[in-house]
């Protein structure tokens, strides 16, 4: 799967990485708590998440995640979009709720992230 | 390799400028050229020290130290200190209010993460003093 695939099933609007639509994506995950992102092992993965702010974008730069979809809508400001733009990660934002995004993506072929084990 | 050391001042409660330290720090990595997987655990790793000294304490400084064989990272705060260390380290524990919650800190999984990404941690103190996190990650040989 790659980003235009997540784009297409989740209906969704891409506010930053036009460019960048064909990088593919293996795993995603999706939460809110940023220090539960850090956990997680990225490799061609996405970040789906309810909290929209530029913490989001620094926590997601921290483990090279480079694609973060935003869910219920929720638009972000100026600033999450600039520091998103700065560090090339793509925004998405659907209308579904977190839970259905993830239901789609998942049933579509997409697989969870791992946490890290030390 | 020289021996590369910057400081970065953390200023409590400084939400707009969260992250910019470990960010720097990243970069800084990066471009000298050291593997991703350890440049990622030293970020994750600052990151989490940087937001507990906005969160968490009166303001302090973080230390980055590069030498051939090590990452080094020195996590210093103005205080007010930790009574309980072993709670503290248990994962899920946090004393962060809900305002810092809808941020998305407040997981109570800081330490643990800073643990779990370092090869060396140690944590120093204790009520009414500076709070004292150090964390090394080895830089591997390259025939290792
Ligand atoms: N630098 C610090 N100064 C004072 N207290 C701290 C500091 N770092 C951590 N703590 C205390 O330890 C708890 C756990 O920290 P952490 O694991 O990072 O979780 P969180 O930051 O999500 O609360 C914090 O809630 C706080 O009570
Ligand atoms: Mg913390």
């Amino acid at each position: 799967m790659n980003l235009k695939d997540v784009q297409r099933l989740l209906e969704a609007d891409v506010l930053t990485g036009e460019d960048t639509l064909d990088r593919e994506i293996r795993t995603a995950f999706a939460c809110d708590l940023m220090s539960d992102v850090l956990t997680f092992e990225s490799d061609k993965t996405i970040l789906l998440t309810g909290l929209v702010n530029p913490h989001t974008i620094r926590t997601a730069e921290m483990i090279d995640i480079n694609a973060i979809v935003f869910v219920r809508g929720k638009m972000p400001d100026v600033e999450t979009l600039e520091l998103a733009k700065e560090n090339g990660i793509t925004i998405l934002v659907t209308r579904h709720i977190l839970f259905a995004s993830c239901g789609i993506l998942y049933s579509n072929g997409l697989y969870g992230a791992n946490i890290v084990h030390k | 390799m020289e021996n590369i050391k910057i400081s970065f001042d953390i200023i409590q409660h400084d939400f707009s400028k969260a992250g910019e330290a470990s960010s720097n720090i990243k970069k800084v990595l990066k471009q000298l050229g050291i593997p991703s997987d350890t440049v990622r655990k030293a970020a994750v790793a600052t990151y989490e020290a940087e937001m507990n000294i906005i969160i968490h304490s009166e303001g302090g400084v973080i230390e980055l130290t590069v030498d051939v064989d090590k990452v080094k990272v020195v996590a210093k705060d103005k205080g007010p200190g930790i009574k309980d260390i072993s709670l503290a380290m248990k994962e899920g524990y946090s004393t962060a209010t809900s305002e810092i919650r809808e941020l998305g800190f407040g997981a109570g999984m800081g330490l643990p993460n800073m643990k779990r990404c370092s090869d060396c941690f140690d944590i120093q103190s204790s009520e009414s003093s500076p709070t004292i996190v150090t964390m090394i990650i080895y830089l591997k040989k390259a025939n290792d």
